[in-house]
């Protein structure tokens, strides 16, 4: 017998049906392409196709945005002038003459060699920073680091709270026990002070450190729900099917169920790239995070803090306003994701 | 209800342990010798044996964590590094502080959350409600810093309303003098991811039956929301405030930095700084038992006021 056309036709996924749902919403598109926006600027950024120039001086030291237009203290060839003036002053109060102050003014001309300071721009596109590094290279090197830590720390933290979670849920017992006990342990510290605690003792700062840190902490909240998912899935019936033609435990827990939870997964996963992005930012700015010869939000809000104090606002927007657009798209973006593949939600 | 209390507390037991033993293992383990930390860039072999008999860390693992766990039960962590203070001082002298600005910033973001959260739950679906959410949102994805740097920048710098930092002695000048701005801060920061919590909460509410009951027989909306859905609404956001105090406790560190107020946040930085491992042990044990204490406390009073929650 010979089914009609239309019975025969596969029936749409769980994906094409999530996509579909996804493309109808206007605000998750558009948080979409805004995140994948950044993800493309990360990836050239990371492959040195932009920005890779970043460290360069090319500015005056501080120089304003283009459309401010220049600042009109001169500044010649002295790096900062808020240190010109503490010296100045110092040496007002003490009458204590610099030793070395002639030496100094001969090495900094010698070191200028003319045609390095000539070179340098009055203003840059979204201004420039103490050493004149131009701001908006900054922002995109910054970004590169944070999303790549959001990332990577996200996607560990999730890989270990999916393993852990289905561990728990699927075997349950002593191994649910067990896995009960190490979350109750990691949530009665407070989140934050673990990762503190962690970063005092590592005192070891670098990008990768920051990923494990942010990683090892943050499983909790995914092992609880995928336990639950997987406590949820062992007794349905494919999985007794899988059971009864001899598919091994390892198979059941990760070839048949957890393509059944991975939308939990998937959404958590989303979530915690925000969470970690905003956490690494925190951990930066206190000097735990990144190293010195790498950019971050964090360590541009650091620079930028001061800054403010003498009216340089351009660092401390360019930093906020690529965080919270890229934090913003994020958060609509899961929102629409949870939407689009749990619709039994709202 | 004893018995239940009576079974929480004697679980306590084991994670409790876990976390004595993570944090020894972190800092024993991990952290490498504390002796080279200590003595500092110039130091002898002698020094450093000297150093390491007195901290205990020549003697096995398992000496170690018997000393660190008589440390815990006992509350005599020694002194520290940094300071050479007694523990139980810096304690006893940190928790005012953090208090006075962490209460009136819980109680008036609770509050003002509470207003809003009932509000835009009300209006759902509408355009102050999209609004609002949406705002919340933007809101929630620019960083801590940032507020805490802006507020202070321009309301304490530049317009002066309020002192920039500092503390002092006296309990109501703090209170209403140094407290202001930070309390500020950290109601601002707390309102948007509080309002779209508790928006949940209220929205959870909303559409239960004894809400047609009250309207059916006549009330009016006023009367609905602010007695019948806003107490139903409070049992979460009540518990959820107090399972928030210990990790704020140890957790307002940005505030308190920021606003140099002598807290426990600040300490464990400063400690974070000096690598000064005894005090950030003992603010780890010490809020893990608080937070499992205040746990079970949000449990009891989540049980007292709502007679549908059955303990197990």
């Amino acid at each position: 017998m010979v089914l009609p056309a239309a019975v025969r036709a596969e029936s749409p996924g769980l994906w094409t049906l999530a996509w579909r749902r996804f493309r109808r919403d206007r605000v998750g598109m558009i948080s979409l392409v805004v995140v994948l926006l950044f993800v493309a600027l990360t990836l050239a950024s990371a492959v040195g196709l932009i920005a890779s120039d970043w460290a360069k001086e090319v500015g005056v030291s501080y120089a304003p945005p283009s459309f401010v237009g220049p600042a009109n203290v001169s500044v010649p060839d002295e790096r900062s002038p808020a240190r010109d003036t503490s010296t100045g002053a110092a040496l007002d109060d003490t009458d204590i003459v610099d030793p070395l102050r002639e030496e100094l003014i001969e090495i900094r001309k010698a070191l200028a060699g003319g045609s390095s300071v000539e070179s340098r721009a009055a203003t840059l596109p979204f201004g420039g920073d103490k050493w004149g590094r131009d701001v908006l290279l900054k922002v995109v090197k910054g970004t590169e680091t944070s999303l790549l830590v959001g990332l990577a720390a996200a996607l560990l933290a999730t890989v270990l709270g999916t393993v852990f979670g289905a561990q728990a849920g699927y075997f349950g017992g002593r191994i649910d026990d067990f896995f009960n006990w190490l979350y109750s342990v990691f949530t009665s510290i407070p989140y934050l002070l673990l990762i503190l605690a962690i970063a005092a003792v590592l005192n070891q700062k670098g990008t990768s450190t920051v990923v494990l840190i942010l990683g090892l902490t943050g499983w909790t909240g995914i092992f609880r729900l995928v336990r639950g998912e997987y406590l949820k899935h062992r007794v349905r019936e494919y999985v007794q099917a899988a059971d009864a033609i001899g598919a091994t435990d390892t198979r059941r827990m990760f070839i048949h169920i957890l393509p059944n939870v991975s939308h939990v997964v998937l959404v958590q996963l989303s979530l915690h790239v925000v969470l970690f992005i905003k956490s690494e930012v925190i951990l930066s700015f206190l000097g735990f995070g990144v190293g010195v010869d790498t950019v971050s939000w964090g360590s541009m809000l650091n620079e930028a803090q001061n800054e403010l104090l003498i009216g340089n606002w351009w660092q401390l927007a360019a930093a906020t306003l690529a965080m919270a657009v890229l934090v913003t798209a994020f958060s609509l973006f899961t929102d629409a994701l949870r939407d689009a593949l749990d619709p039994r939600l709202k | 209800m004893l018995a239940y209390i009576i079974r929480r507390l004697w679980q306590f037991v084991p994670t409790l342990l876990g976390v004595v033993v993570l944090v020894f293992f972190v800092f024993n383990w991990v952290g490498g010798d504390p002796a080279y930390l200590l003595a500092g860039k110039i130091s002898n072999p002698e020094q450093i044996e000297n150093i390491r008999r007195q901290l205990g860390v020549d003697r096995p693992y398992y000496i170690q964590l018997w000393i660190f766990i008589k440390q815990i039960v006992t509350g005599d962590f020694g002194t520290s590094w940094a300071t050479n203070e007694k523990i139980s001082d810096i304690f006893a002298t940190r928790v005012g502080p953090s208090l006075t600005v962490l209460v009136p910033m819980l109680v008036i973001s609770t509050l003002l959350a509470m207003t809003a959260a009932m509000l835009v739950a009300y209006l759902r679906g509408r355009l102050v409600d999209r609004t609002i959410m949406i705002a919340c949102t933007v809101g929630q994805s620019i960083s801590i810093l940032v507020y805490i740097i802006v507020l202070q920048y321009v309301l304490g710098y530049q317009l002066g309303w309020f002192p920039v930092q500092g503390w002092s002695q006296d309990f109501w000048q703090n209170l209403l003098r140094y407290s202001a701005l930070p309390v500020l801060v950290g109601v601002v920061v707390s309102l948007a991811p509080d309002i779209r919590l508790y928006r949940t909460f209220f929205l959870d509410e909303i559409n239960q039956d004894y809400v047609r009951t009250a309207r059916a027989k006549g009330l009016g909306e006023t009367r609905v929301m602010a007695v019948h859905v806003l107490r139903n609404a409070a049992i979460p956001i009540v518990t959820n405030v107090m399972i928030q105090l210990p990790a704020l406790l140890a957790g307002a560190f940005l505030i308190e930095r920021f606003f140099s107020i002598p807290g426990i946040g600040r300490e464990v930085i400063l400690a974070v700084e000096r690598s000064d491992f005894p005090v950030i042990k003992a603010v780890t044990v010490y809020v893990a038992i608080a937070t499992m204490v205040v746990n079970l406390a949000a449990d009891l009073v989540y049980k007292a006021v709502d007679p549908r929650v059955q303990l197990k």
